[in-house]
């Protein structure tokens, strides 16, 4: 049973720091205390819901921030100017589509997006993910397309992280039940971490 | 902190297999997130709820014989105690899902609760006016399930007794809250 005492005492190392680091907060922990004999698995399988549709929010946020005008440059091409006019066209389209990102980005879908984001990261416990989608939001409100990009980095990057943690979160949990023992729970996040 | 190590793989919450004898509620659950949807259907079989989720307003219609195609009498059987619903929905919204539900002379009784994880006030006070039985905000909490089907229940029980009132949620003194599923 030593083994399994040290399997628990990592564990528990573990999620305390995930928990003083806010990448979970209690949220979390309520989702443990629903689990039980009826469907052992509820966790996990809440966990990989809420990875499967970040994965595909990710995308479909990172595609609404993109203007697509590529189908300009075919329709140069097809045009077969000379030379010196398909360079300047090309030019001139550079700047248009500086010009036209600012207005052509529609934030209203793009903040749908992060809003649902935003729910579902919440609803795991996911911390940081949920803070660094309320910034987001604000970029979105003043409609900064510069403030949205940099900051959909960084809300893929604390998902990237978490999603990382929770896998090795639940792998702990395998561990420790494969060897026997049982997955101690954490009855309440300490006041200090609670935000 | 505290540490709890019990049986099985956490400690468990209370069994989800309801005693004696004890109505269980059917709730419709409407919230376009997998992830809530999923939290919001395991909250309620704890609290010994028969569930049924959908993701969108237009589809609780449809279930609930409002979207014109069936007749009232063949959801007799499916008849629903509760309906919880997500404020923001793509479609039809839960304020909008309200309205429709409030303004059908069969389902007007059925309690409407709604769910959003931002409080502003102008939109709770919207949706209490148009009828919203209680406006909870997100994530759920076990304790806010808990205390909705106990009065629902309750109202159920005086509705037999005095015939129809309406009683609102904060009206319920907290003695009558009971915390075990029976």
């Amino acid at each position: 049973m030593e083994v399994v005492g040290q399997l628990q005492k990592q564990y528990v190392d573990f999620i305390t720091s995930l928990f003083r680091e806010a990448y979970l907060d209690d949220q979390y922990v309520q989702l443990q205390k629903l689990q039980d004999d009826s469907n052992p698995e509820f966790v996990v399988e809440v966990v990989s819901i809420f990875f499967e549709d970040s994965e595909k929010l990710l995308n479909d946020l990172a595609s609404s921030l993109l203007v697509s005008i590529s189908l300009f440059w075919v329709f140069i091409l097809c045009l077969r100017p000379s030379l010196l006019l398909m360079v300047v066209l090309f030019f001139l389209l550079f700047l248009f589509q500086l010009y036209s990102q600012q207005q052509v980005v529609d934030f209203k879908k793009v903040d749908g997006y992060v809003h649902q984001f935003k729910g579902s990261s919440s609803s795991v416990g996911a911390q940081r993910v949920k803070n660094a989608c309320v910034t987001l939001r604000n970029f979105c409100e003043e409609k900064n397309l510069d403030g949205c990009s940099r900051y959909l980095n960084l809300v893929k990057q604390e998902f990237y992280l978490v999603k990382n943690k929770l896998e090795t979160l639940l792998r702990m949990e395998q561990q420790i039940l494969q060897a026997g023992g049982t997955v101690p729970l954490l009855e309440q996040v300490p006041l200090l971490w609670k935000q | 902190m505290v540490m709890d190590q019990e049986m099985g793989r956490y400690p468990s919450s209370s069994s989800s297999s309801s005693s004696s004898g004890a109505p269980n509620l059917h709730v419709l659950a409407v919230d376009d997130s997998h992830v809530d949807r999923k939290v919001i259907e395991k909250l309620l079989k704890i609290s010994c709820c028969k569930v049924t989720a959908v993701e969108s307003g237009k589809r609780a219609l449809q279930y609930l014989g409002l979207d014109g195609d069936k007749s009232p009498v063949e959801f007799d059987g499916l008849k629903v105690n509760l309906i919880m619903t997500d404020y923001s929905m793509p479609g039809m919204t839960g304020y909008e899902l309200l309205k429709e539900i409030k303004g059908s002379s069969r389902l007007r009784e059925i309690p409407v609760v709604i769910m959003s994880s931002e409080n502003i006030l102008g939109r709770i006070d919207r949706c209490m006016e148009e009828g919203a039985e209680e406006f909870l905000v997100k994530p759920v909490q076990l304790s806010d399930v808990r205390r909705l089907t106990d009065f629902i229940l309750q109202g159920d029980e005086d509705r037999q007794k005095v015939g129809s009132s309406k009683r609102k949620l904060w009206d319920v003194p907290r003695s009558w809250f009971t915390t075990s599923c029976s």
